[in-house]
Formats: structure tokens, C-alpha cells, sequence
């Protein structure tokens, strides 16, 4: 037992979703057996969307408006990080408002990632925030485009308020290869999966469950809920069902996600809290080069922390789509004709960038000293009564309810996602800017619809390599 | 105190390149076209040219920076001869470097010449624009119909237009440029285009379809000014002199502040202010008798009228769809066809637009000729409506 648990948590799942029917439809000229895998949809994500971006959402629905003060430490665990050498938690944890002072770290290279950084932060010695996001990709026609899915879990862990608390924990670590990715390839190569399930999952992971047990001083009985993730159907009751677990065991969030890789343990864990009662017991197990094994608690507080979105607001809050080829193509599974507009160079001045960063990472609009007037960008001057910008006071504007003012949607202008949605917002500070708005419905955007900001991907530098992040505006309830 | 350039310069020559799809010539080619007409306009030798401004917009395309693409394209040897650049405003922006050199007695003969190569680019359109290695990182790279798209809604918000008014009244617009661009001989389209047509032609910007948006050409079109009397020493009889040239640049208030509802050009306001005032209008609904303005798209020039005080604010629907602005109407608008149908070579469209108002004012516009017109206006917009730069020019007979 540590001093430390969970105080927090929230959880995104990208808003786009495919019934799997479609995707198998795309493939039934080759491969007519995924027809019967096809059951529900997938989250995928939007073109501008990746494991920074959704780690900035799930950790916003934990954090809720505000900075992290007194977090010392961002961790974000993926196996499909956008750079090799760039820490990306770094990222996140500006976007996020962190204080210069916060420690950064990724956890990468397993499926359980996620649940061995959530392990250490909750062995550690500081209040920190982990983030697991994840978005594999799967080769056309393959069992694993079906079942895969995009997402991200975040946990606040504190000493603190605590919500639920960990009461006991192991870990096995051995080399069983069920997959592997190498670190130039895009899509897994998997063994057969009767190995995996019987050699590896229904093997390795209960002997850490019963490490675990022991480290908790408790017995399998002890347990309401089982949560283990598996891109293999119906793992994890052949494992509850080994160790003669009698609770509830968790749904693998099959409809409406999919499996999100190294986020996906976290994910389920969210959802499992979202209901869980005070005094419960959840057992998580990771899995990946052997399985880790954390057994919480749930305290008083668990019905008080419940995330605004969370999992279950997350898969709600869904927007279907209706083409594989999009699905395909933001995934950079197929290069398309876009045109020579789509020839202009992406290139980021980093010196610009870095001095920018107040503005450009926590969408600081200034507010002028003299007249108190809201301004994003902070330019030289207050638009308003000249007065320096060395009298601006910083207003983030990213957790800010706005209003479109005025919209269009462009056609023309090379976007990953036609149309480029592109229009006036009025943030209720008074601030008022031209933004992109993304995961617009079917229906488009009116004047006077709410809006909520969503960190993403500005522009794509497909030449270099290079993404830069900033904010866009998205709709409230958008359908 | 200032006393402003009005009657200060005047117009010595003009030219004009056929404006289009230029495939045979490029911007120097295009230059000396304009060029030629101008010089022989005016009577002089190129050597008699004191200093000269070049207008152009695009830097990936065209001739690349500088001025030494046009001292070189025109041979103007030894002179001083400045780029200038200030996106659709770039062309009267040209000519009042010109002007203002022979208003301040610096020169007497000075040179403007606008040019732009659109369809070097191998699509249809515009390259999409640098914006600033700042702007770029937050700015939404939105396309140019996109940004004018957007006065509809904040128009019909105020007035309380309905959509299919608005879309009449912008339909009407692009007809009677159509209308117009048939007497047009150097004009990029010279058909007429019916409005059942122009209704229906596929969206570009909601609700700017095809015809709402002004052709994508090649041109360049160029000035030579001097003063009133070299001119009339040189034998001009009738003078067209330079009545006003104001420009207003945004300075962020429209995008940063509350106080701009959307349904109008700020700096058009600005700038027209500034040009009546200079030129002694004081009612330009019977004192300006024909207008070029910024037509890059219909909606443009719908609100145009009323930024420029042609139509009561909330009246333009209205006075477009009884005809004002055609041909035959009280206050003629785009007689030769205007960016939608004479084309719009960035660069170029300032002075394109003074050349059209410097003929009809001298009676020389052939088959587009109006009854006695003394006083024109012209008008560019550069950039978007909410950041941009409006530039007016008011030329008359002396």
C-alpha cells in the first residue's frame, strides 16, 4: 500500500466512428470472413488528431479547467508516439498549462505501458499526471483493422483526496513475443493467437494476479472487478474464468472504441471507476512482456470525482462517418490526389515557435492593462488603446465556453478533411479570433452555436516530418 | 498643413495587356504590352521617365522581387524604380508611388506599372499565400472566397436579408459584369452568361458559387503621370487629373474586437472618407458617376456600394436588383467587365481599373462608352474583408 492513488481521472475517445460492417464491405472482394467479425464501430481518429492531441483531452476531462498545481510529474505512455526523439509528454504537459518545473517522461514500447506508468507515478514520491493514448494502425483487411480503436485514459495521482487506492501490486516481466512492431514499421506482425491466449495470457497473467493478491494480503474472492485488455476476444474471461473470479469483468469497450492499444487497460479502468461504488476492489492487469498486476480500492470520494465526459461520455458522444476511405486516409493508408495547393511548404520557423510558445501551447489571449480589453494574438500593441503588450496580463482561452460568430465551410483551401471549416469565435471574455472548427456534424455550424476548444494538429509537415499543434474550436454536441 | 494631391498630377498615358489566360507571354511580355500603349499614349521617349514604381504580388510565381524584374523587362537605365506590394491593393498602390513622386516636385515624369502571371502555377487559383512564420502557426489557412463568404451571414444577420434575396442580388452582380465584359476587347470572358446559370453554378464558399468569384488572369496595365501643365505642354487638351488616392490598411481591430458586426468593409469606410474629403465629395451618390471596384467576388462588390456610400447601408440587395449599378442604370459599375469578367491579375487591377475610368472619361471607351462621365471611382481590396487594405483612387477631368 502506498500513500499515493488515484484522485482524478477522464478519459477521450476521438469522436469518429465506423460501423465495422463498413470496413469488411471495402474488403469482402478479398478477404469475405471479416464479414463475420463485423459487429459495431470504431473510433478512429480525425486527420489532426493523434496520442499528443487525445492525451491533451483525456488529461483536460481529469484535470478539469485550471493548471496543474502541485502535480510535479506528466507522464504519457503510447506505443504510437508521433516522435522518436521529441519528448512528447513535454507537449502535452504545455498544451495542459504545466509549470516549467514539472518533470516529463513517455513511457513507450508495450502494451503495458500504461499500466507500469501508472504503477510507478503511484509508487513514487510526487502528485503527477499519467496519460496513456493510443492509435494503432492495422494493415488493411486485417483482423486487427477491425477490432482496433483510438483513445486515452489520464489519471490525476495524488496523496490527496484519494479515490481509489492501491492496495497491492506485482509485476512479471519475461520476453513472449504474441506481436512485435519494429521501430521503422507501421503495423504489428502477430502470432497465432491460440499460442498467445494459452501460452501467454492464460499463463503469465495469473502469476502476477496471484503475486499481486499476496502483495494486497487478499484472496481472488476479495475482488468485484476484473479488468484485463486484450485485442483477443474473450481473453479476459477465459483468465477470470482460470482464476475462478466470481465479480464482474470488464467490458473490453468492443462498440463504439475498440482496442487502444497501450491505452486501452486505462481506458477500461476509467470506465470501470465511472461506476464503481465506494469499497470496491478493482484488479488491472496489463499485458506485454509479461503483465502487471494493480489492485485498487475505492474510497468515499469515487462518487465525487466522476469525469465530465469520461469513457461513457466519450462513446456517447460519437459522430458516425460513413467511408472507409476517410477512415484509410487519415490513417495515411492511401495517398490521395489533393491538388497542387497541397504543395505549399509546411515548414515551422522552431525559433518563432519557441518565442511564441506562451500564445501558441496554453492559447493565452492577453488582457491590456490599461483597458482591459481580451486580444488573441498579443500583438505589439492593445488593438484597442495602444498600450504596450508589456502591460498584458496571460487569459488562456482554451477552457473557454465561445460562440461562432460566423462560419464557412471551404472547399477550396487544401484541407486533410474537406471542407476546411473556418469562421469567427467569441470567447465570453471578450476575445474574438478566426479559428478552424473541426468535428463539425452532418448538419454544419450555425451563428451562435457553443463552442469548446481541442488541441490539434494546425498543419502537417509531410515533407519534414514535423506536426505543429494549436487549438481549433469545435461544437458542443455536435451530431 | 497638408493640402492633399487634388489636380496636383496628372494622367499623361495609359496602357493595357489583353488580360486571360496569357499562355504566350509571360510578365515581361505582359509589361511591355502595357507598356507600349502608355508610352505611345503619352507621346514621350522611355528615357524621359524620372522614376518608376512596379506593382506585383506573387513571389513564387511571376519574375521574383524586386524592381529589377521591370527595370529590366522595360530597360528603364539608370532610374530609381521601386517594388511595391500590398496584395489586390498592389496595383494603386504602383500608381501612388507615382503620384505622390510628382505631387512632391520630386520628378516630372514618373512611371506605374502593375503585372501579374496568375497561370504560371499549373492550377486554377490563387498559390495559397505565406501568412508570417507567427501567423501561420494559429491562423487558419483558409482560401480567399472563404474569407469573403463570410460577410454574407453578418449582411444578412443585420438586415435581415433572406438567403435567396442575397443570393439574387450577388447573382445580379456577376450578370451584369458578364453583360459588361462582352464590349470588352481586352477583356478574360466576353460572353454573357445567363442568370439561371449563374444561380446554379456549383458552390466554391457558401453561398458563393462559380460566377460569384472573379477570373484568375494574367495582365498588366501601367500609368504615366507628370503634372498638369507638362502635360499641356506636351499638347494634352482634356486632362484627367488625380481628384483623390487614399488607402486604409486593418490594423487588427476588426479580427481582435467586438465592435465590427461583419457586414461591412472597415477599411473601404476609412479610405472612402479620406478620398471624398480629398476630392471635395460630399455626395458621391450624384457625384461619382462610374465606379471599378474590387468585385473578387459578388459579395464583395454588394457591400462595396454601401461602404463606398452608393447605397444606403442595408439598401445594396435592393439597388443592384433594380439596376443601379448596370450598364444602363444611374451609377454605372464594372463597365468593362470588371475582376469577374476583365480578369484580375493582382498586380495589375488597380491601374486596369484607372484605365478603364481614364478612356470613359476621355470618350474613348468604343462601344462601352457612358454619356459624358467626369468624375470616377476606383477601389481595390487586398487581403480579406476583416484584415486587409482598401485602396480608392478618384480620377476626373480636370
Amino acid at each position: 500500500m502506498t500513500e499515493f492513488g488515484i484522485s482524478r481521472f477522464g478519459a477521450y475517445i476521438p469522436r469518429l466512428r465506423l460501423d465495422r460492417s463498413i470496413i469488411a464491405a471495402a474488403h469482402a472482394w478479398m478477404a469475405p470472413g471479416l464479414k463475420g467479425q463485423a459487429k459495431g464501430s470504431r473510433a478512429f481518429t480525425n486527420w489532426d488528431e493523434d496520442t499528443i492531441t487525445m492525451g491533451v483531452e483525456a488529461a483536460r476531462d481529469a484535470v478539469g479547467p485550471g493548471d496543474l498545481q502541485g502535480v510535479g510529474a506528466v507522464r504519457l505512455a503510447s506505443t504510437n508516439l508521433p516522435y522518436a526523439d521529441l519528448q512528447n509528454a513535454a507537449i502535452v504537459a504545455r498544451a495542459l498549462g504545466a509549470a516549467d518545473g514539472v518533470a516529463t517522461s513517455d513511457a513507450a514500447g508495450s502494451q503495458r505501458a500504461g499500466t507500469s506508468a501508472l504503477l510507478q507515478a503511484l509508487k513514487g514520491t510526487e502528485p503527477s499526471l499519467v496519460i496513456a493514448a493510443d492509435n494503432p494502425f492495422a494493415k488493411p483487411a486485417s483482423a486487427q483493422e477491425l477490432s482496433f480503436g483510438a483513445g486515452a485514459a489520464a489519471f490525476m495521482v495524488s496523496d490527496q483526496n484519494i479515490a481509489a487506492r492501491l492496495v497491492g501490486s506485482a509485476t512479471v516481466a519475461n520476453v513472449f513475443v504474441d506481436h512485435f512492431r519494429s521501430a521503422d514499421a507501421d503495423s504489428d506482425y502477430n502470432w497465432e493467437e491460440r499460442w498467445v491466449r494459452d501460452e501467454g495470457y492464460a499463463k503469465i497473467v495469473p502469476n502476477a494476479v496471484k503475486a499481486a493478491l499476496a502483495d494486497a494480503q487478499l484472496t481472488m474472492g476479495d475482488i468485484q472487478h476484473f479488468v484485463m485488455p486484450s485485442y483477443l476476444k474473450g481473453a479476459a474471461d477465459a483468465v477470470a474464468k482460470k482464476l475462478k473470479f466470481a465479480g464482474t469483468v470488464a467490458g473490453g469497450l468492443e462498440d463504439g472504441v475498440g482496442y487502444a492499444g497501450a491505452a486501452h487497460a486505462l481506458l477500461m479502468l476509467a470506465a470501470t471507476l465511472e461506476k464503481a461504488g465506494p469499497g470496491e476492489r478493482i484488479l488491472l492487469v496489463g499485458f506485454g512482456q509479461g503483465a502487471d498486476a494493480l489492485i485498487f480500492q475505492t474510497t468515499d470520494a469515487i462518487a465525487s470525482v466522476r469525469p465530465a465526459r469520461g469513457v461513457a461520455g466519450s462513446i456517447a458522444d460519437g459522430l458516425p462517418t460513413d467511408s472507409y476511405l476517410r477512415m484509410l486516409s487519415f490513417y495515411n493508408g492511401i495517398e490521395a490526389e489533393w491538388g497542387m495547393r497541397s504543395e505549399k511548404s509546411g515548414k515551422t520557423a522552431l525559433t518563432e515557435q519557441y518565442r511564441s510558445a506562451d500564445q501558441l501551447e496554453g492559447f493565452n489571449a492577453g488582457k491590456c492593462g490599461s483597458c482591459g480589453t481580451v486580444q488573441f494574438p498579443q500583438l505589439q500593441y492593445c488593438v484597442n488603446c495602444h498600450t504596450s503588450n508589456d502591460q498584458f496580463a496571460d487569459v488562456p482561452l482554451r477552457d473557454e465556453v465561445a460562440e461562432v460568430l460566423t462560419s464557412t465551410a471551404d472547399w477550396l483551401s487544401y484541407h486533410p478533411a474537406p471542407p476546411l471549416w473556418v469562421g469567427f469565435v467569441r470567447f465570453h471574455s471578450g476575445a474574438r479570433l478566426l479559428m478552424e472548427m473541426v468535428d463539425i456534424g452532418k448538419d454544419g455550424i450555425d451563428t451562435g452555436a457553443k463552442l469548446r476548444m481541442v488541441y490539434r494538429i494546425k498543419e502537417k509537415d509531410r515533407q519534414r516530418g514535423y506536426n505543429r499543434y494549436f487549438w481549433k474550436a469545435t461544437p458542443l454536441g455536435a451530431a | 498643413m497638408a493640402t492633399g494631391i487634388k489636380d496636383k498630377v496628372a494622367i499623361l498615358g495609359m496602357g493595357c495587356s489583353k488580360f486571360g489566360e496569357r499562355w504566350d507571354a509571360g510578365s515581361p511580355d505582359l509589361m511591355k504590352e502595357a507598356f507600349e500603349e502608355a508610352l505611345a499614349d503619352a507621346g514621350i521617349e522611355r528615357n524621359q521617365i524620372e522614376a518608376a514604381w512596379f506593382g506585383c504580388w506573387g513571389d513564387s510565381i511571376n519574375v521574383g522581387n524586386s524592381s529589377i524584374p521591370a527595370a529590366m523587362a522595360l530597360r528603364l537605365e539608370g532610374i530609381p524604380v521601386s517594388r511595391v506590394e500590398n496584395m489586390c491593393a498592389t496595383g494603386t498602390e504602383a500608381l501612388r508611388g507615382a503620384v505622390y513622386a510628382v505631387a512632391s516636385g520630386a520628378v516630372d515624369i514618373a512611371l506605374a506599372i502593375g503585372a501579374e502571371k496568375l497561370k504560371d502555377t499549373g492550377f486554377g487559383g490563387l498559390p495559397p499565400p505565406f501568412k508570417g512564420t507567427f501567423n501561420d502557426m494559429w491562423m487558419p489557412m483558409g482560401s480567399a472566397p472563404a474569407g469573403f463568404a463570410q460577410l454574407a451571414p453578418y449582411y444578412r444577420a443585420k438586415y435581415g436579408t433572406s438567403k435567396e434575396d442575397l443570393k439574387r442580388a450577388i447573382s445580379h452582380v456577376s450578370w451584369k459584369s458578364h453583360q459588361n465584359g462582352v464590349h470588352s476587347p481586352k477583356a478574360h470572358f466576353q460572353k454573357a452568361v445567363p442568370m439561371e446559370t449563374i444561380m446554379n453554378a456549383p458552390m466554391i464558399s457558401d453561398p458563393l458559387g462559380l460566377f460569384d468569384c472573379s477570373g484568375v488572369s494574367d495582365g498588366s496595365a501601367c500609368a504615366i503621370v507628370t503634372t498638369p501643365e507638362i502635360a499641356k505642354a506636351l499638347g494634352k487638351k482634356d486632362l484627367v487629373t488625380i481628384k483623390a488616392l487614399q488607402l486604409s490598411t486593418s490594423s487588427g481591430r476588426e479580427t481582435q474586437m467586438n465592435d465590427w458586426d461583419g457586414s461591412y468593409v472597415a477599411t473601404t469606410r476609412n479610405a472612402a472618407a479620406r478620398a471624398y474629403k480629398e476630392a471635395g465629395i460630399t455626395d458621391p451618390k450624384t457625384q461619382v458617376h462610374l465606379s471599378e471596384v474590387h468585385d473578387c467576388f459578388s459579395i464583395t462588390e454588394l457591400v462595396t456600394m454601401e461602404d463606398l456610400g452608393f447605397s444606403d447601408d442595408g439598401r445594396a440587395v435592393f439597388d443592384i436588383l433594380d439596376g443601379r449599378y448596370d450598364r444602363d442604370g444611374a451609377m454605372p459599375c464594372q463597365i468593362d467587365g470588371g475582376l469577374k469578367c476583365f480578369g484580375h491579375p493582382i498586380g495589375a487591377s488597380g491601374l486596369r481599373m484607372a484605365y478603364e475610368l481614364y478612356n470613359q472619361l476621355l470618350g474613348r471607351a468604343g462601344e462601352r462608352q457612358l454619356s459624358s462621365p467626369s468624375i470616377g471611382l476606383t477601389h481595390n481590396l487586398g487581403g480579406v474583408p476583416y484584415q486587409g487594405i482598401a485602396a480608392i483612387s478618384v480620377l476626373g477631368l480636370a
